[in-house]
């Protein structure tokens, strides 16, 4: 499938996932990959801190569109800003003629009894102030970090819950618009992130039927971050390997190369297990992203994570020929 | 000092840490440690994975503690448990209550089952309490608790404190007014505020909001002195805060957050276990140099994966060494990933075994 058409099938993506997936990094990714297919693109990040930041080397992100990438020949631009509640908030009263009080609701701390009262209202605060931003229509894409593991499923389904829980007003004008937002596939789509690993599957299906059944929004590809190349050449012993190559090995030389091979090989069976077994029980296809070598994410990581993801794109069927 | 003495001189243990680093597990594998060397121990889990129900080989947990079968002869007692948080606060406002009338109206009011259930720190201010009951009220040698997921993990320590300032804001004393019988001297501006925000959410909310403060009139005091015991629970010296990260440098920003944290609130982390390490393999001369020269051939591809695996160890060792010097002189211990998933009792013991036997303080 061609990228360009992957990454516009959907004004919004939403990339959501289990702690310590990734899910940073390929929301990351997923901004350089757009970008460089020409795409005007938005970052949004709605936890207030996180690495997504120091990712791109700029400084935290704010409430005003700070610029990541400059718009060049072929590039597209990228743009990342946060869309925390309590700002949310105050552009919502704003853009409701209640602007005297939005300064004494955060203030006196009333944000909080509300926010208690009606559950859900931060985020459908959060979610109306996205909504608009695609309305803008300003971005050819923007890509929403999710909040971490189960929260993503109260994230999204406070729409749904408040269109019940508070029957008329603007709430519920918020929650059937951002309802609406949700609901269409040409609008927004989640990605779900995980890593091919027994814990973060699990969370990752259960999660997947959820979001399919409780908030009706619609799944693109399963990222699968961190898969290990196969590498059939470690299944030789490596002083026969050696012999092949005509050189000769120490004992010990031969001894560590076989430890490490023994282990990627169990470790790599282990993600192909996960993988089948994801593949089994949830009927979406995956986009599997390279395993990089490195305990500290740069620049050279996400581009490699960046052009994994546009290859896998590329594989992916072309459903205009199907 | 090493982890097998942190744990053996503690009756509770705190473990801290980010999402996605093996906290549950890692509580598990303590709690599991100090049973087969006879002491009754207790894990408190926040959101297990069906997968460590099923490694205890129980159906599923609750908020009871439930016995885990099958340990070998000569060990103490493990017990496991699943926090709720609303049964939890549940009890709580049974404990406090003047009587059953106010139970219950507490109870069924729906403000308080959106508290219960989803104000921020709630979860983490019932894993405290839980894991006051347990260690004060029941006989278990040892309670080992796992934290909520949150960014914010140490909001486990304020949460009670939290809880305490939200009951005693002045909006909730403006709200509480009607009930009261007060109109004189009504602060005219909040409720103009008042009038606003019901414009926006509903009459219905405001009300329900209105009958809660009311129904918990008398209950703060209770709730204030519980957060109090709380607290000084939390800072004896047989309480151990340990420290659980994965090496990659997001999550070792995050553990040195927690310390600084744990340092200003006068806590000092008693043990840093971090999971996940890239085994260490006997180091060949350049290796990459080789994988180049060889690509392509089998030799070529074991020179490859050596050497990633030693540009993995390199940087990981490189983001632990900050933080190691930090915490000195509590031990480090290093995990390294296993080859194995934790499915059973089995595998749990050999990820302990793992824990304990490289239990090394590194020297940094």
């Amino acid at each position: 499938m061609d990228p360009k058409q992957f990454l516009t099938t959907s004004g919004v993506i939403i990339v959501a996932g289990k702690g310590g997936v990734g899910k940073t990094a390929v929301s990351a990714a997923l901004a350089m990959a757009s970008s460089s297919v020409g795409l005007r693109t938005l970052i949004v990040e709605v936890e207030g801190k996180s690495g997504l930041a120091s990712l791109f080397n700029s400084a935290q992100f704010s409430y005003s569109e700070i610029q990541l990438v400059e718009p060049s020949l072929g590039l597209g631009e990228v743009r990342a800003r946060t869309v925390l509640p309590e700002d949310a908030l105050l552009d919502y009263l704003k853009d409701h003629g209640l602007k005297r009080i939005s300064g004494r609701l955060v203030s006196t701390g009333a944000l909080d009894v509300v926010a208690t009262a009606v559950p859900g209202i931060s985020d459908i605060l959060v979610l109306g102030k996205i909504k608009q931003l695609e309305r803008s229509r300003e971005f050819d894409l923007i890509i929403v970090d999710a909040p971490a593991a189960g929260h993503a499923i109260t994230f999204l389904r406070s729409a749904s819950g408040l269109e019940d829980a508070v029957k008329v007003g603007p709430i519920n004008t918020q929650a059937k618009d951002v309802l609406a937002l949700l609901n269409d596939p040409t609008r927004c789509r989640v990605l779900l992130v995980t890593s091919p690993e027994e814990t973060p599957v699990n969370e990752l299906i259960e999660t997947a039927y959820s979001l399919e059944d409780e908030v009706g929004v619609s799944l693109g590809p399963v990222v699968v971050n961190g898969v290990l190349p196969e590498l059939p050449g470690l299944q030789a012993n490596p002083l026969e390997a050696a012999a092949q190559a005509g050189i000769e090995l120490q004992p010990s030389e031969a001894q560590n190369l076989a430890d490490a091979a023994l282990f990627r090989l169990q470790r790599t069976a282990l993600q192909r297990a996960q993988l089948d077994r994801m593949a089994q029980e949830l009927p979406l296809a995956q986009l599997l992203l390279p395993y990089v070598f490195t305990s500290e994410l740069g620049p050279d990581g996400l581009a490699q994570l960046s052009n994994g993801l546009l290859a896998k794109i590329r594989d992916l069927p072309d459903p205009s020929r199907s | 000092m090493s982890l097998e003495s942190v744990v053996a001189q503690s009756n509770v243990i705190v473990c801290c840490g980010s999402g996605g680093v093996g906290k549950t597990t890692t509580a598990a594998v303590i709690a599991l440690h100090a049973a087969l060397q006879g002491r009754k121990t207790v894990v408190v889990t926040i959101d297990p994975a069906r997968r460590l129900a099923d490694a205890l080989g129980l159906d599923g947990l609750t908020n009871e503690p439930a016995q885990i079968p099958g340990l070998p002869e000569g060990s103490g007692e493990m017990w496991a448990m699943m926090l709720d948080t609303k049964a939890t606060f549940d009890g709580l406002v049974r404990r406090y209550a003047a009587d059953s009338n106010q139970t219950e109206q507490i109870l069924e009011n729906s403000f308080y089952r959106n508290i219960s259930s989803s104000l921020s720190g709630t979860q983490e201010y019932m894993a405290s309490e839980k894991l006051y009951e347990l260690a004060i009220e029941s006989d278990y040698d040892l309670v080992v608790v796992d934290t909520p997921p949150t960014r914010n993990a140490l909001d486990f320590l304020e949460a009670p404190r939290r809880l305490a300032k939200f009951l005693d804001h002045r909006i909730y004393k403006v709200l509480m007014l009607p009930t009261r019988g007060i109109v004189k001297a009504v602060n005219v501006a909040a409720q103009t505020l008042l009038r606003s925000i019901s414009k926006v959410v509903g009459t219905e909310v405001i009300a329900d909001a209105v009958a809660f403060f009311g129904a918990f009139e008398g209950m703060e005091q209770g709730f204030k002195e519980r957060a109090a015991e709380v607290d000084s629970l939390l800072s004896q010296p047989d309480t151990a805060f340990i420290l659980i990260a994965s090496p990659h440098a997001d999550t070792m920003a995050e553990a040195q957050f927690f310390a600084a944290r744990l340092r200003e609130l006068k806590i000092t982390v008693r043990a840093l276990i971090v999971n996940r390490m890239q085994p260490r393999f006997g180091a060949n001369h350049s290796p990459e140099d080789l994988a180049e020269r060889y690509a392509g051939t089998p030799l070529g591809e074991q020179y490859r994966c050596l050497a990633e695996a030693q540009h993995l160890a390199r940087g990981e060792q490189k983001h632990l060494l900050g933080l190691a010097q930090e915490l000195a002189p509590a031990p480090v211990v290093q995990v390294p990933v296993q080859a194995f998933e934790v499915s059973n009792m089995a595998t749990l013991q050999m990820l302990g075994q793992a824990m304990f036997d490289t239990d090394v303080t590194s020297e940094a």
